[in-house]
Parts: C-alpha cells; structure tokens; sequence
C-alpha cells in the first residue's frame, strides 16, 4: 500500500502497553486504526491521542475475546475488513495459583490460546477470501519449552505459536501473511513489579517497532530482542532428562 | 525496588516504582506519600521516593490540538520529543524547551524550565494556558495562570501534587531550521557585554571554558539563533521547509572509565571547541535537532562520568552582582582543576512566580563528576553564590544542605509553610523534600 490509502489496522487487546505502542507506530505511517478491548470506552483518550498525533481515523470496538461465539459478528461489525490484525491479548495471572486451581487454569488457557485462535480463525477466513492480509500474534518465548515456573502460561502460548504456524503453512498462497511475535521479558503492566534483567527486557516501542517491520517485511517469526533466539535455542537444546532437574 | 536514580545517577536509591496509565492509577496511588516522575531528567533526587515514586509516562496521551491556533491539549507524560514529532511537521515547536527534548510535560511544568529564549520569552510557565493537578485526596483542579495553585506548582517540583494534563500553546515557525550565529569572547565580561547587546536575540547562551584562568578566564562562544524563514533557506530546501536530517542516536554501551574525563582531556576539548567556533563567527543554518538538543544525539550520555555518577551545579545570580560574581564562582573553578565537562552561561529574564528558579541575571550551569572533591568543591560554590544573593536550580540538585537553601532562597520557607496549610507536607515527598526540608 502507499501514499494515503493505506490499509486499516485491527488491534486486538488495544488496552495492552503493547497494543498502545503498535497502534501509534502504525497511525504514524498513516494507517486508520481500530482498537478492540474490553471495555472499549475506556481508550477514548487513546482514540483522541492517536487521531491527535497521527490525523488518522480511529474506530473503538467491542471485544471479549473470552465469547468466541460473538467473533464472527464482531469481525462483521467492522468498518472495513482490516489489511493488518496485530492480537495483544494475553493473560499471564500467577502460576501457583494457576497450577492449583483449575478454573485459573483453563482461564489463562482460553485468554491465551482459544480467544486470540478464535479471532485469527474468523479474520483468516475472511482475508483468505479476500486474497489478502497480514494477520500477527504475540504469542511468547515462554511457549518454546514448557518450563515448572510458567508452564500454564507457557503451554497456552506454545499452542497458539503451533496455531499461527499451521495458519502460516495454510494461508502461505492465498495472499494471506502471518507473523508470530516472540517477547522475551517486556517492561509491561503485565511485568510490573518483577525483577527483570533490563538488557532482556524490551519497552513496548521495540515490540511495537519490531511488529511493524515483521509485518512490511513479511517476516514469519520474530524473537524480540534477538538475545532471546539465543537463549530459547539453549533452552530447547537441553535434554529432558537433565531439563527436568533444573530450575531455568 | 529497583535502583533509582536522576540523570546524574547519583544520589541513587532503592525505589519502588508503580505506573500510572491512567487519572484512576494516580488516585489509587494516593494512599501512600509519593512523588511524581517525568523522564527522569532531573540530575538529582527531584523524583525519587522510597515507596512509591509515581511513574507518569504512563499518562501520555495527547488530547486534542487546534491547528489553527496552535493550542494543545495533553497529558503530563507527553515527551516535548512527542510534540515535536507531532506537531513540527505542521509548523509548530514548544515556546520554552530545555536543553534535552526527553522531558515530560509534568517534569517541564514542576520545574518551569527555561530555554535558550529566557530572557525574551520567560519559562515554560508562559506557553500554559491551565494545568490539571490532583491533589492528596484524589480531587482534581484545573488551575489558571494567577491562580496559587498554578503559580506554587510552576516550579513547585512536584510537591503540591500530581500535574496530569496541561493546556499549552505552540509556537509557529516557518522551518525546522536555526540560524544559528557564533561570537567567540575572550573574556568573561566580553562574553557578558556581548550577551546584553544581543537581548533582542530570539535564543541566546554562551559556552564557557571552565579551565580558561587568568586572562583568559570566562573565554566563551556565544551562540545566538533564531527560527529561519522560509527565505533563509537555500532553494533546494524550500520545498521541505520541515525535513531535517535524521540524527542517527548513538548510545554509550557503558561507563566510561573516569580517567577519560579527567582534566587534560577536558582542558584539549575546551581549547578545541574555542578554536573551532572562532573561526567560524559567520552565521550558518543548523537543524533544529542539532542546535537545541546537541547532547540528546548520544543516548545515555551521561554514562561518560562512569558508575559514580555527576553532579550539576547550576545557580543563577542577580544582575547587580553577576559579573563579580561569576568572575568568584569561576576563579574557584579554575583553581581547583576541576573543570566542567559542559559550563553554560546564560542571561536570564525577569524573576514569575512564587517558587521558579530563574531571576533576572546571570545563570552558570557546570557538570562535575560525583567525587569527594567535587563535592567539596561545591560547597565553596554554594557560598560564594549566597553571598552573592544567587539561588540554585532544584531540578540540577541533588546535594545542596538546607541551609544553604534557607540562607540562599527564603522563599522556600514560604513553600513549606503553604505545603503545610494545605496538607501537602508527608503526602507528597522527594528525597530531595526531605534533604531540604521543604
Ligand atoms: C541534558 C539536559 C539538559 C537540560 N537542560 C535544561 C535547560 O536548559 N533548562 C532547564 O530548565 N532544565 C534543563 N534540564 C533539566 C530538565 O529540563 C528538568 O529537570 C525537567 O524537570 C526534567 O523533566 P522530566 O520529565 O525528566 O522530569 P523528572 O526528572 O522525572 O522530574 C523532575 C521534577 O518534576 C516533577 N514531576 C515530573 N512529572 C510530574 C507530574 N506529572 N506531576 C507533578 N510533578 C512532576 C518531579 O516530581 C520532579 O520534581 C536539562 C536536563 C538534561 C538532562
Ligand atoms: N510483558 C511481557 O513480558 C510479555 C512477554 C511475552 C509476551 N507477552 C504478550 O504480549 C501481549 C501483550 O501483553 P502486555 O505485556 O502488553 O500486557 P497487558 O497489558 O496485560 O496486555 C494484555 C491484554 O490482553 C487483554 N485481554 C486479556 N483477556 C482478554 C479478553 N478476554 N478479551 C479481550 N482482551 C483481553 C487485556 O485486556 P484488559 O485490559 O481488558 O485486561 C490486556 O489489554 C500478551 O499476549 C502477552 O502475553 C508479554
């Protein structure tokens, strides 16, 4: 796309430190922005902020990711059918709490996994018809090997990471792009108050820049900070026999 | 807690920091003592609390602005880099910046910064229409120029409250372009005579070299600028009045060792710097970026002072007495051997308000690295600009006692008791409060 019509862009989770970065990037090389959240009227500011900075039209739009039985209306019920879909949506809760309960469990099962594959699914379909799109998930590194601090977390994420893969493979020669975003630590609502090592941890505008290049350049997977390709191949290397004694 | 510190890295502190995203995070904040933080480019303790300090970057979004009039309506972690990259493009820049563009609207306000147009212009106070600032209670007040509360919280540092959002006024300019004059003075008085002729100058500062003694003490470059028209531009410019090259940032990966920074290599750069802006005293463009913000091209720079940290002494003395003065402070600069990586002379405007710093005269502006003997250093300097009626810069500090506050500014005893009367005292609080006793 180019000059002034460039396509719009759907923010899935727009609420999110990310989600607020990546749509002022995309407003700022001119794409009309639609932010979907949860209590959608809470991002007027937001709205007002990026039609400030940017002079781009922005749409507010309901979203429950939980009630995949609205999705299709909800895909429906936008303006246009976006040429961008960046997902956000994510919940990383407490892993004791979610390794002993099970309805903490399957909660951060289905806002991680089963809400975002949803989405995707519906939005696929319809770029796929199309012939067109870039669909990119911000799934994390946490899914490249289930490990006991945040396996409940990271077994969700592993999921979506192997759903935008098969997508990927699916959709690789109808038009349709698909791009799998992999934080490491990124200093977030999400991580406020945990003690991260700052050269690991990324500010939401390196995400939010590396999605933007990801999606121009039709990149397929993307670890944020590069670092952390390094660390996960380490990771991933280590036999089970001697992974499961350690305490990474 | 992390460690926490200003842009001096020192003093630092164990902090817990806690993000506002919103007016409802701030009031929920409220029910520990806090203070406020911008950018965290105030050199000393300004922003740092134990528990909490109030991360406001989280609150930047911009509101509104009105084309045709210049007037923007915004949140107080709105980066002045943010309305510059927003709002310049369209023929607009901030009536008062400092020297580094990474500073918050709240940060720009509780400090009432001062820009290279003091003189002309006064400080950031001016381009503010009305501020909002919430209160110990969570109650939110929008306050006006005249209004007490606007006139403590201008300067204020962030102790009368949480600032969230700000009406302020552009300035317009016809490019992103200065053009930018550089007289060399030999003298101190040189330099000073040669800035009280220029005061018709839109942007005017001085560069001073700290290791310059005897004759040659105070020896400057007096840098004088305005915002270029359309017609200062060179043809080939003209068509894109607003693009300006692209400063590719580069970052200190990590602390220099201090020796690097010791005063030969001080002394050669200073000498460098001198020679090199005399030869050049005829006027020449320079982009906008390059001429008000050369340090911010070099992220983390001020990682140069090594892991010990920098202190930034900056005091502003009244007319009567500035060039004695100066010629003290400088003498017992130049004595000790201790240059100053940046020494910045500047003549000031008129004194507004109740709390700011700047007053009509000269203001001096040096880095030292945070060793005992600069430190003791200052001290001497903290004396000899009380007697010469000078106050200091809150949001340089980082080390002044209170006794010098309450010999040098009495109207910090006024402060102190207005944040009494209004129940400010213990709610809102810096270890610089504390420090100081305000
Ligand atoms: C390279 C460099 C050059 C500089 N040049 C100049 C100059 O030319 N002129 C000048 O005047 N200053 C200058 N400064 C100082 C700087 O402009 C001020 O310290 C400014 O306050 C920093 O803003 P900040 O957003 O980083 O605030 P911080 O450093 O985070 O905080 C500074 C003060 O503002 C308060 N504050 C911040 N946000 C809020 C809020 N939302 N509500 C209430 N209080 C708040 C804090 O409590 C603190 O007291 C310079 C600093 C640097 C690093
Ligand atoms: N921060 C990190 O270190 C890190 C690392 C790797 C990956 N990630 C991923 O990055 C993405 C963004 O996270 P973040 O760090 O910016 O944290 P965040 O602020 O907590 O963002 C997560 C967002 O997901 C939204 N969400 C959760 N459940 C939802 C639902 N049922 N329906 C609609 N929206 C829902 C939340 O909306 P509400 O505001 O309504 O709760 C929130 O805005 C997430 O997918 C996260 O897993 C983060």
């Amino acid at each position: 796309m180019s000059g002034a019509e460039k396509g719009a862009v759907l923010i899935l989770g727009a609420a999110s430190d990310i989600a607020r970065a990546t749509a002022r990037a995309y407003a700022a090389h001119g794409h009309p922005i639609q932010l979907a959240a949860r209590n959608v009227d809470r991002l007027s500011a937001d709205k007002a902020d990026l039609e400030t900075r940017s002079a781009v039209t922005v749409t507010l739009h309901e979203l429950d990711a939980l009630d995949t039985a609205s999705h299709k209306g909800f895909v429906d019920g936008l303006p246009e059918l976006p040429h961008i879909a960046v997902s956000a949506i994510g919940v990383l809760g407490d892993q004791g709490d979610n390794a002993s309960d099970p309805d903490k469990a399957t909660a951060i099962f289905r806002a991680n996994f089963e809400g975002p594959a949803s989405l995707f699914l519906v939005l696929a379909n319809a770029m796929e018809a199309r012939g067109s799109g870039t669909l990119i998930g911000i799934s994390s590194v946490a899914g490249d090997r289930g490990r006991a601090s945040n396996y409940i977390y990271g077994s969700a994420k592993a999921g979506f990471t192997a759903y935008l893969s098969g997508l990927r493979n699916r959709l690789a020669k109808k038009g349709v792009h698909v791009v799998t975003v992999l934080p490491g630590f990124v200093a977030t609502a999400m991580t406020e108050g945990m003690d991260l090592n700052p050269r690991l941890t990324a500010q939401p505008e390196e995400v939010a820049q590396a999605i933007l290049n990801a999606g121009e350049k039709r990149r397929d997977v993307v670890y944020v900070r590069g670092i952390w390709r390094l660390i996960m191949a380490v990771i991933r290397s280590i036999p089970e026999g001697i992974f499961k004694k350690t305490s990474i | 807690m992390t460690r926490l510190s200003g842009w001096g890295r020192f003093p630092v502190a164990a902090c817990k920091t806690r993000r506002a995203r919103s007016e409802a995070d701030v009031a929920a904040a409220l029910d520990t003592p806090l203070i406020a933080r911008g950018n965290g480019r105030a050199y000393g303790d300004a922003a740092l609390n134990p528990d909490p300090t109030l991360d406001m970057r989280g609150t930047d979004r911009m509101i509104s602005f009105e084309a045709g009039t210049g007037v923007l309506v915004a949140e107080a972690g709105v980066l002045l880099a943010d309305v510059i990259a927003a709002f310049l493009p369209r023929g607009w820049f901030p009536m008062v910046t400092p020297g580094t563009k990474f500073v918050t609207l709240g940060g720009a306000i509780a400090a009432d910064v001062h820009g290279k147009n003091h003189h002309r212009d006064g400080s950031f106070r001016r381009c503010l229409d009305w501020i909002e600032v919430m209160g110990p209670e969570g109650e939110v007040t929008r306050t006006r120029p005249g209004d007490d509360l606007f006139d403590w919280t201008c300067g204020g540092m962030g102790l009368t409250g949480v600032i969230l959002r700000a009406q302020l006024r552009l300035a317009p300019v016809a490019t992103g372009w200065i053009e930018q004059e550089v007289r060399a003075a030999p003298t101190l008085d040189a330099a000073m005579d040669e800035m009280e002729m220029t005061l018709d100058r839109p942007y005017s500062v001085a560069w001073l070299d700290c290791l310059a003694s005897g004759r040659d003490l105070g020896r400057s470059l007096i840098m004088l600028g305005r915002h270029a028209d359309l017609s200062d531009l060179p043809a080939g410019k003209r068509a894109a009045p607003f693009a300006t090259p692209d400063k590719t940032t580069r970052r200190l990966p990590f602390d220099l060792p201090p020796a690097l920074l010791n005063s030969a290599t001080l002394g050669t750069l200073n000498a460098a710097y001198y020679a090199r802006g005399r030869r050049k005293t005829c006027k020449h463009l320079v982009d906008w970026d390059s001429y008000f913000y050369p340090l911010d091209t070099i992220l983390d720079w001020n990682r140069g002072y090594g892991k010990r940290g920098f202190v930034q002494f900056q005091c502003v003395l009244p007319m009567e007495t500035a060039r004695e003065g100066m010629r003290a402070l400088l003498k017992r600069i130049s004595a000790s051997g201790q240059g100053s990586f940046l020494s910045v002379l500047k003549r000031m405007g008129p004194a507004e308000g109740r709390f700011s710093f700047p007053m009509e005269g000269y203001t001096l502006a040096l880095d030292f690295p945070a060793t005992d003997r600069a430190l003791d250093l200052m001290k001497r300097l903290d004396d000899i600009m009380t007697a010469f009626g000078g106050r200091q810069y809150l949001a340089k500090d980082a080390r002044m006692e209170k006794r010098v506050l309450d010999a040098s500014d009495p109207r910090a005893k006024a402060f102190a008791e207005m944040r009494a009367q209004q129940g400010l005292t213990g709610r809102f609080t810096s270890l610089q409060s504390e420090r100081l006793g305000l």
